[in-house]
């Protein structure tokens, strides 16, 4: 991806996660711990399950849908990210030709379902893991973390990095367009002018860091980062961590797809 | 390369996770007890850096192929390793976040393969002794190269124990080692030549600044010898001890998964071929210590004893599973376009 | 009323690199002045001015402030007395939310809770930013994180607020609220800018800084019409006294 892109992406995904539904009002730290259970569970499939973990579409779909995140905007992202999964995964079909079943006339082979299973699954949790940023903003899942029992030196320092994100990324994209402007070819963007590039960012970035340091010391500042606004967890917090544990349970341990599918077959006959 | 949570079982990815948390966990606590105030803006800035960093690329030399800065090897010179292995945790947590670049649920394993080799191995065993004080650019680039290719290598290799380790993907440890140990070779090669460029640079354009964040640094930056080996050496056995039990008996549930989407209670007599295949299989998977992993032409086999066509089935019946399938994706497409429009007409609505 | 006062005496400072940025400086600020601080490009403003609150200490001479004077020991109480707003305020907000920026002096001075949220409300509305409590930061523009970055500051509620080019990243209607805000602010200020005409409307004292030392010391009306004393310290007259 382009600079440019990636860096546009980074701000429409954070413009996102400021939003006001529903969604977006759930505690983080319930919205935390339901995307960690729904990532184990759909990962907690065996290697050639694929019905199984159709129905666990719900999940990313209905978030996206209560919190007004474009389904459009989370599918490009998945695709973008694909290459190293896909790259790994094909080699099932590949590697693994026994014909398990016949659909409409087609052979299937084992390593089929279970590159399936593999693209299902990374399709899942790279929705999951995009949607608890975009509807709970990250500064809340930081916040969340604290609270779930992460090292606040290491919460702090997160909060840090986010804060200079968006400003050390338009510094380098300054440098990279003035480097851009003034390369031919080939020629200029090699490698020892990234160092330098690197280096002047890292000069300035440094620099900063010191100026921030100063702000700091000159509104009080001795060591520790002082927090305020302990949110508590409402009824229909919790409410929502039960039904999606339950939710999880249901679809990984029943044969939601077969009944369905058996319900309808028995409705044709 | 950074590893999926498709790619992943739980237990490895648990395993990792805690691995990881652990680690965060212990350089949390020592850098607590001894930190200067200003590491904590400079830690998180630094993160930003790195980031920003990574959206520069450039071109290699003879290849035409782009680059990117991995950053861990930088960090470290920079900041020590305990703060350097948080940064590069919060860098990785970012980019799952934002980007799901590696999973949530590989971001354990990410952070432990790109963070610990170069804070807590490389660092304190490869780069410390070969750069000393970090004057002369000589060392540097030695040390740095040197350090770049080592870290790369363990983390890659890292990758493929667990892929392998998670049994999801058919890719024999043989050949994945082939394919990920060259490139990372090459890729750690550059990376050590550019972090010595960087280094280089700031050393001779502003060698104060480079002091001053030493000095910010824990006292004792260094990290002693034998620990780093004994904690090294019983995580990687607790690692170790952890996959083999849950991966060598764990079924691959292929029996299973075939009834399911053919809905057949049993399975005819004819899959013979297949059932002793799927033995000499699930043997394949097991981690067995002294057997190493499956051996490349241990796949041979597989296909002699692809079964012909799938007997009993008849053409066109569909399998509940399939149809199963088809009718949950339409209702949650329903349902989530009825979410939406009812959302809509609700704002539409409100004055 | 001692405890206002700002008193430099002789004041000298030296970079670590061997710079010498100020050569012997001093001057006396009472309660409730406004005095401009003025000069060339690397005449020594930003470096006196971080010698207000502690950021640098001097290598020899004496900073008082109140009945302090300035000492690695002192300077933390010191900060309590002393707003220092800097140059970008990007390096001056850098918590997750505007609120959190500005709740941030208050919680250090160890207010409770109740009263920090007090001072927020209070000084955003002052720079008339609190419909942005809850935003980013980053997702504020230029002239918005200036307010902020003044709200932070004014939040811990200083006798004396000094400031280094605050209207540098403003537009013309920012800097004129900019302007407005200061004038109602009754303690002692202290502005450091090369924008002549904000000294000319919110300072009555000015003092030329060139070369590390007190160039001219008066009020502002005298000096910045003076046109040749402008020259020399490589200013020129405030835009709003040229003939076109």
């Amino acid at each position: 991806m382009s600079f440019d892109a990636a860096y546009f992406d980074l701000g429409r995904l954070d413009r996102l996660s400021y939003g006001e539904t529903v969604m977006h009002r759930l505690d983080p730290r319930a919205k935390v711990i339901a995307t960690g259970l729904f990532l184990v569970t759909v990962v907690s499939f065996p290697k050639y399950d694929v019905a199984g973990l159709v129905p666990f579409l719900l999940f990313p779909v209905l978030a996206a849908a209560l919190g007004d995140i474009p389904i459009g905007f989370i599918l490009r992202k998945v695709l973008i990210v694909s290459p190293f999964a896909v790259f790994v995964g094909i080699f099932n079909p590949l590697l693994d030709t026994r014909t398990v079943a016949v659909v409409a006339g087609l052979p299937v082979s084992a390593g089929w379902l279970s590159f399936a299973s593999i693209l299902a699954k990374f399709a899942l949790t790279v929705s999951a893991a995009l949607l608890l940023v975009a509807t709970t903003s990250f500064p809340g899942v930081c916040h969340a973390l604290r609270r779930l029992g992460c090292p606040a030196i290491f919460v702090s320092q997160l909060l840090f990095l986010y804060r200079y994100l968006f400003v050390l990324a338009e510094e380098a994209m300054r440098i990279v367009r003035a480097r851009n402007l003034r390369s031919f070819g080939g020629r200029g963007r090699g490698a020892s002018v990234f160092a330098r590039l690197v280096g002047i960012l890292l000069i300035r970035t440094l620099d900063r860091a010191e100026r921030i340091y100063r702000a700091m010391l000159s509104r009080g500042f001795a060591g520790d980062l002082p927090t305020l606004r302990n949110s508590r967890a409402g009824s229909g917090d919790l409410a929502f961590a039960a039904a999606t544990a339950i939710l999880l349970g249901v679809f990984r341990f029943l044969p939601v797809t077969e009944g369905i599918g058996r319900f309808a077959q028995g409705l044709w006959s | 390369m950074h590893m999926a949570d498709a790619l992943l079982s739980p237990a490895v990815g648990v395993t990792l996770w805690a691995g990881s948390a652990a680690v965060g966990g212990y350089a949390s606590r020592k850098l607590r007890d001894r930190i200067d105030d200003r590491l904590i803006p400079l830690m998180g800035v630094l993160g930003a850096f790195i980031f920003a960093a990574q959206m520069i690329n450039f071109t290699i030399p003879g290849t035409g192929s782009s680059g990117h800065l991995g950053g861990g090897m930088i960090l470290a010179v920079l900041l020590g390793p305990h703060a350097a292995f948080l940064t590069i945790a919060s860098v990785l947590t970012v980019q799952a976040l934002f980007f799901a670049d590696g999973g949530l649920l590989a971001l354990g394993c990410n952070i432990w393969n790109l963070g610990i080799y170069p804070c807590y191995l490389v660092y304190p065993l490869v780069y410390r002794p070969l750069a000393g004080e970090g004057r002369r650019p000589g060392r540097i680039l030695i040390a740095s190269v040197l350090s770049a290719v080592i870290a790369l290598q363990l983390g890659a290799f890292s990758v493929v124990l667990e892929t392998v380790l998670s049994g999801r993907s058919e890719l024999p440890f043989g050949a994945f080692v082939l394919l990920m140990q060259p490139i990372h070779l090459a890729i750690g090669l550059v990376e050590g030549f550019v972090t010595a460029g960087i280094i280089g640079y700031v050393a001779s354009a502003r060698p104060e600044i480079l002091e001053s964040v030493a000095a910010a640094r824990p006292v004792s930056a260094g990290v002693p010898l034998a620990k780093v080996l004994t904690v090294f050496a019983l995580l990687t056995l607790f690692t170790g001890g952890a996959l083999s039990w849950f991966a060598s008996t764990h079924p691959d549930g292929l029996e299973w998964a075939i009834e399911r989407v053919t809905g057949r209670g049993e399975l005819p007599e004819a899959e013979q071929g297949v059932a002793a295949a799927l033995k000499g299989f699930q043997e394949k998977t097991a981690f067995l210590p002294d057997y190493g992993f499956k051996p490349a032409e241990g796949e041979s086999t597989a296909p002699e004893a692809a079964a012909p066509a799938w007997p009993g089935v008849a053409a066109g019946t569909s399998a509940s599973g399939v149809t199963g399938a088809v009718i949950v994706l339409a209702l949650v497409g329903l349902i989530g376009l009825g979410v939406r429009f009812a959302g809509r007409r609700d704002s539409d609505s409100t004055p | 009323m001692s405890h206002h006062i700002i008193d430099f005496r002789d004041v000298r400072f030296r970079y670590p690199d061997g710079t010498e940025a100020l050569k012997g400086i001093s001057f006396r600020i009472t309660h409730g002045e406004s005095v401009g601080i003025v000069g060339a490009n690397g005449a020594g403003k930003s470096t006196l001015l971080q010698h207000m609150n502690g950021c640098l200490l001097p290598s020899a001479g004496e900073v008082t402030i109140g009945d302090l004077q300035l000492t690695a020991g002192t300077r933390r109480e010191i900060r309590r007395k002393v707003g220092v707003i800097f140059q970008n305020p990007d390096d001056q907000l850098f918590m997750p939310t505007v609120f959190d920026d500005v709740a941030f002096g208050p919680l250090n001075l160890g207010m409770d809770e109740a009263h920090v949220r007090e001072r927020v409300e209070s000084a955003l509305s002052r720079v008339n930013g609190l419909a942005l409590r809850n935003k980013p930061p980053h997702h504020l523009s230029a002239g918005q994180k200036s307010a902020v970055a003044i709200a932070a500051v004014m939040a811990m509620e200083p006798d004396i607020l000094a400031m280094d080019e605050p209207a540098a990243y403003l537009d013309p209607r920012s800097r004129r609220l900019l302007i407005e805000l200061l004038k109602t602010f009754r303690h002692s200020k202290l502005v450091a800018s090369h924008d002549l005409d904000l000294i000319l409307d919110v300072c009555e004292r000015c003092i030329v800084i060139r070369d590390g030392r007190v160039a001219a010391d008066g009020p502002s009306a005298e000096l910045l019409t003076d046109g040749a004393l402008l020259e020399e310290n490589h200013l020129e007259l405030p835009l709003s006294l040229q003939r076109r």
